[in-house]
């Protein structure tokens, strides 16, 4: 392994040092991308590690909660106590929290046996906005639309959301395995009269149910997520499922 | 880069990208963090990093340079088994004892993190990433649960 390996020790330096994201591989926590390189099956000549970045910062005590790309998902339960946290939680085990990162989680490509990508139901029904650095300089966006994009050629720098002040309610769908990745996570957030929900272990990224949220039919769905198959459960099963957790979800937040 | 492993301290030359595990294993020869699924699954391979339990094999050793790991090995001796150690024993809590490193070092960092009895639940959720296909986990956590209530503490 004659791979390079850079270490950049400031946000500015790992934005540079990414560029355009065309001749490097982003290292987060890499509780992904390791046990591809321990197996040899991936072999990155240029890596970027950022876990001396200082993109590991959190801060949920202003308006605007802002969590840096870097935060590991411990760090984030431990920070907050809100629509992301119910979901964190049960990202894969206390000891996987320790090490993997909200910028990974955001980045992470559907797998071969699974979607992955858990945190992108409730990022979405926040309101949740993604600053990311690449071709063109630093933008911010709605998560929504960073993870419909070309999320390969954008360094995650930061997530932030309006403080929640609103009802919310939710359903996560997983197996009962401390590793699994999610069936199926709802996640919906009414505030200032708006509603976001955001789907997330369902469709190849995590998207916005814009029809649930003007019709509120949960049926609806349907219409705005295509559910695919996987090691975990087939599209027929997901597409039976996900309107009976959208209208769980609704009726919580109904009753909040 | 460096190491201190169980309070020695090593200078490290695998690769950056090498994992904690390989590094324990294959250049320190300390081996009982077992390479089991090698993808953060089944929980053997776990040891504390500066205090904090984590999967060796998912944590690459350039980004702990500088820690300070604690393996099964630096919890106790044959002689004087750590209190966790005693209770796995007393509990009959191993059978090939393949799961058992992982066990013994998440249960330490539990019941240290908690600093007094902790309850089922709290040991479930501690070692729900942790797989045993021998024992049925019943004498697992009750042997947690014991040590727990031991006195002395627990490294």
């Amino acid at each position: 392994m004659a791979a390079e390996a850079l270490i950049p020790t400031t946000p500015e330096e790992a934005a540079g040092l990414f560029g355009d994201g065309g001749d490097v591989v982003v290292f987060g926590g890499g509780t992904i991308l390791l046990p591809e390189i321990a197996a040899g099956r991936f072999r990155p000549e240029r890596t970027l590690l950022l876990h001396r970045s200082g993109l590991d910062t959190l801060d949920a005590s202003g308006d605007v909660v802002r969590i840096g790309a870097m935060t590991t998902i411990a760090a984030l339960v431990e920070g907050t106590d809100d629509l992301l946290t119910r979901f964190a939680e049960h990202v894969g085990d206390g000891e996987v929290r320790r090490t993997a990162t909200l910028g990974g989680n955001l980045c992470a490509s559907p797998g071969i046996g699974a979607q992955r990508g858990d945190l992108g139901a409730p990022l979405i029904a926040l309101g949740a906005r993604v600053r990311s650095a690449g071709k063109g300089g630093e933008r911010t966006e709605p998560v929504e639309d960073f993870l419909a994009g070309d999320r390969r050629a954008r360094l995650v720098l930061e997530i932030e959301y309006d403080r929640p002040a609103g009802k919310y309610g939710f359903e996560l769908m997983r197996r009962r395995h401390a590793h699994s990745f999610a069936v199926a996570n709802v996640a919906a957030a009414e505030a200032n009269g708006e509603l976001r929900i955001g789907i997330s272990g369902v469709g190849r990224f995590a998207v916005r149910a814009r029809s649930v949220e003007q019709s509120r039919n949960a049926d609806d769905v349907l219409k705005d997520v295509e559910p695919v198959s996987d090691a975990l459960a087939s599209a027929e099963y997901r597409s039976k499922m996900l309107p009976v957790l959208v209208r769980r979800a609704l009726d919580q937040l109904e009753s909040a | 880069m460096n190491l201190t492993v169980n309070g020695r301290e090593h200078a490290i030359t695998s690769p950056p990208l090498t994992t904690l595990l390989h590094v324990l294993r294959e250049e320190l020869e300390i081996t009982s963090p077992k390479a089991g699924c090698q993808q953060g699954g089944c929980g053997t391979c776990t040891v504390l990093v500066d205090g904090e339990p984590r999967r060796s094999c998912l944590t690459a050793v350039v980004t702990v340079d500088g820690a300070s790991i604690t393996t099964l090995e630096g919890l106790g001796e044959a002689e004087s088994l750590s209190p966790v150690q005693a209770a796995f024993h007393e509990h009959y809590a191993a059978q090939c004892g393949f799961c058992t490193p992982g066990m013994i070092v998440a249960a330490t960092a539990l019941i240290e993190r908690k600093g007094g009895p902790v309850e089922r639940e709290d040991v479930q959720e501690a070692l729900g990433g942790h797989y045993c296909r021998c024992t049925g986990y019943v004498k697992i956590i009750d042997a947690v649960l014991a040590a727990s209530r031991s006195n002395g503490s627990s490294t």
